[in-house]
C-alpha cells in the first residue's frame, strides 16, 4: 500500500505538516506547545540526495504487478547502487524504460507476464540511469 | 590546491541528460530568439559546425547531418548547474561558482592523491547528474584554469589534469599560446607578442617588474600565479553587482510605442528583482532601443535618467523607463531590441539611514517584499504594464521540456 501526496512535488518546496497543534488562548499555556518542534517533511523522506534525484512519469503497464501503473510518478535516484532485484530505469536502445534488475541471471524483468525478460550484457550498470526508490499515485480523482 | 571544474559543452550536455539516446549524437543549442549556435556537443564539433554561426545560414547543413537542434532552455540549465554545484560542495570546504558551468574549488587543509581525487569528482558528477566535466588542478586559480584547458585538449588525461607543484611543466607551457591564460585576451596577447611573449612559458619567466610597468598590476599577478604564488583568492561570497542590465532581442520586430513600453516594463521588473535580491537601491538608469543594424534607416539611441531618489521600487523604475522609451521612440521604425541598465547602484543599508527612507516609504518597501515573496512561491504577481504573454517575447521554438522544474514536463518513461 502506498500513500501518495502529489502536491508536495508540485510545489517542490517544503510542506510542513505539524505533528501537534493547539490554538493558544491567553492565560493558560497549552502543555503540548513544548512539543511542537517536529514536522514531517515528505520531501526529506523521499529524496535522500536532491542533486541526484529526478521525477519521471510512467507510461505503460509492464510494471503493474509491482504496483507501478500507467500515469504514476516515479522518484529516481541516480546515486543509489542498483542491487539485485532493484527497480531501475534502464536504457534499452538508448531509451529509458523501467525494469527489475536481475543481476544474477543478467536480465531485465518486467512485472507483467505479457512482457518477456530482456538479456543484458556484462556491464549492466552502464545501462542503468537510476534506481526507482518510490512511486506515487494520485487517488483522490482517478484519471486513467 | 585549487581546482577548476568545468562542464563540457554545458548547454548541449544538459540537453542530453534526459535524452540518453542523444549522448553520442550531434546536438547544438541556439542563443536567444534562436539566433545562432552557442553550444555544440562533441559529435557536433566533429562535424566541424562552427561556433556562433547564425542558425538560418547553417540550417540546411544541420538538417543534412541530422543534427538535433534546441532553443536555450534556461530553466533546465540553471537547475542542472545547481545540482553540479551541490555535488561539488561535498568535495571541497570552499567553493566559488564562477559561471553557470564553472566552479573553483579550494582544498586548503586537504592532502590526498590529487589525480585520483579529480577522477572521483568527475565520476561522481557523471553518476549523480549525468554531466561530463573536466577537472584542472594547480597551486593557484590561474594554474587550475590552465590545467583545465589542458585536460580538455588532451584525450589521454581522461578529463583530469593536475599541475603538481614539484613538477616542471615548462615543456607543456612552451607549447601553449599566451592567450590560453586566464585573463589574457586576444588584444593583450597581441601586445605581448610584440614583446616576444608568445607562449605561457614566455609569460611565466617574464620580468615581473617589467610586466607591471607595461601592463599593470593585474598581469603582474598573473605572472606570479603562473609561478605558483597565490594572488587571486577564492571568492565564496560573490560581491554585489555594480550594474544590472536586462536587455533582450524581440521575438518579432516591434513598431508601437505601447509594445516597446510593455517590453521595457518587463525588463525593468526583472532588473528590479535582481536589485532587491542583493539588497541595493538604484539612483540612475539607462534605457536604450534599437532597430536592426543591417537596415538602411538603422536607429539606435540611449537615454540616461536620474531617478527622483534612490529606490528599489519596481513601480518607480518602470515609470522612469517608460518615460525614457517615449523620449527615444521614433514612429515608423521596426525595433529589434530594447534594454534597461541600472547603472548607479548603492547598498540599501548604507543609504537607508540618511535620505533613502525619507523618500521611499516603508509602505513601498513592504510591498516589494511581498511581491518578491509571492513570485518566489510561483504565485506570479507582475506589474500590469508588462503585459500578459506578449508577442515580442523571446522565441524558443525548439525548447526541450523543463524536465526538472515543471511537474507537467517531467520525463515520460515508456514501460510497455
Amino acid at each position: 500500500m502506498k500513500v501518495t501526496i502529489l502536491e508536495v512535488i508540485k510545489n517542490s518546496q517544503t510542506i510542513d505538516i505539524p505533528l501537534y497543534s493547539s490554538s493558544v488562548q491567553a492565560g493558560f499555556p497549552s502543555p503540548a506547545d513544548d512539543y511542537i518542534e517536529a514536522k514531517i517533511d515528505l520531501n526529506k523522506h523521499i529524496i535522500k540526495r536532491p542533486a541526484a534525484t529526478f521525477f519521471a512519469r510512467a507510461n505503460g503497464s509492464s510494471m503493474m504487478q509491482i504496483g507501478i501503473l500507467d500515469g504514476d510518478l516515479m522518484v529516481v535516484d541516480r546515486s543509489v547502487k542498483p542491487e539485485q532485484g532493484a527497480v531501475v530505469i534502464a536504457l534499452i536502445d538508448g531509451e529509458m524504460t523501467c525494469k527489475i534488475l536481475d543481476k544474477h541471471r543478467k536480465r531485465l524483468l518486467s512485472a507483467n507476464d505479457q512482457f518477456p525478460p530482456i538479456a543484458i550484457a556484462d556491464e549492466a550498470e552502464l545501462f542503468i540511469e537510476g534506481v526507482v526508490t518510490h512511486s506515487l499515485r494520485y487517488h483522490y480523482v482517478r484519471i486513467s | 590546491m585549487y581546482a577548476l571544474v568545468d562542464a563540457n559543452s554545458f548547454y548541449a550536455s544538459c540537453e542530453q541528460v534526459f535524452r540518453p539516446e542523444l549522448r553520442d549524437q550531434p546536438v547544438v543549442v541556439l542563443s536567444n530568439n534562436d539566433g545562432c549556435i552557442v553550444a555544440r556537443s562533441r559529435a557536433a564539433k566533429a562535424l566541424k559546425i562552427p561556433d556562433l554561426q547564425p542558425y538560418f545560414k547553417i540550417k540546411p547543413f544541420l538538417a543534412k547531418h541530422q543534427v538535433h537542434v534546441f532553443s536555450s532552455n534556461y530553466e533546465l540549465y540553471a537547475d542542472l548547474s545547481s545540482r553540479v554545484v551541490s555535488v561539488l560542495e561535498e568535495f571541497a570546504p570552499q567553493l566559488e561558482v564562477y559561471s553557470i558551468d564553472e566552479s573553483f574549488l579550494c582544498f586548503d587543509g586537504l592532502s590526498v592523491d590529487w589525480r585520483a581525487y579529480g577522477l572521483q569528482i568527475k565520476q561522481r558528477i557523471w553518476r549523480d547528474v549525468r554531466m561530463p566535466v573536466c577537472v584542472g588542478m594547480g597551486q593557484t586559480k590561474t594554474l587550475a584554469k590552465l590545467a583545465n584547458h589542458i585536460a580538455k585538449k588532451s584525450a589521454k588525461l581522461k578529463g583530469v589534469c593536475v599541475l603538481h607543484a614539484g613538477n616542471n611543466w615548462d615543456a607543456v607551457f612552451k607549447k601553449l599560446p599566451v592567450e590560453t591564460i586566464w585573463g589574457v585576451g586576444r588584444r593583450l596577447a597581441k601586445r605581448l607578442n610584440r614583446l616576444h611573449i608568445y607562449s605561457v612559458y614566455d609569460l611565466k619567466v617574464a620580468n615581473a617588474k617589467h610586466i607591471r610597468h607595461q601592463f599593470g598590476v593585474t598581469l603582474e599577478r598573473t605572472v606570479a600565479e603562473l609561478n605558483g604564488e597565490r594572488c587571486v583568492n577564492i571568492d565564496t561570497q560573490p560581491s554585489n553587482k555594480k550594474q544590472i542590465y536586462s536587455t533582450r532581442s524581440f521575438g518579432q520586430k516591434v513598431q508601437q510605442l505601447s509594445d516597446l513600453q510593455q517590453a521595457i516594463s518587463q525588463y525593468a521588473s526583472t532588473a528590479a528583482v535582481k536589485l532587491r535580491k542583493q539588497n541595493s537601491v538604484v539612483k540612475t538608469i539607462v534605457v536604450f532601443i534599437q532597430t536592426s543594424r543591417f537596415i538602411d534607416d538603422a536607429y539606435s539611441n540611449t537615454i540616461t535618467i536620474a531617478l527622483p531618489h534612490a529606490t528599489n521600487d519596481t513601480r518607480t523604475i518602470i515609470a522612469a523607463a517608460k518615460q525614457g522609451v517615449s523620449r527615444l521612440y521614433r514612429p515608423g521604425l521596426a525595433y529589434a531590441k530594447a534594454g534597461i541598465g541600472l547603472v548607479e547602484i548603492d547598498d540599501a543599508t548604507s543609504v537607508q539611514l540618511n535620505f533613502f527612507s525619507q523618500y521611499q516609504s516603508t509602505k513601498s518597501l513592504k510591498l516589494m517584499e511581498v511581491v518578491d515573496k509571492l513570485n518566489c512561491q510561483q504565485k506570479q504577481v507582475f506589474f500590469a504594464s508588462s503585459g500578459i504573454n506578449p508577442f515580442w517575447r523571446m522565441r524558443r521554438q525548439l525548447k526541450s521540456p523543463s524536465y526538472t522544474t515543471d511537474i507537467q514536463e517531467i520525463p515520460m518513461i515508456k514501460i510497455s
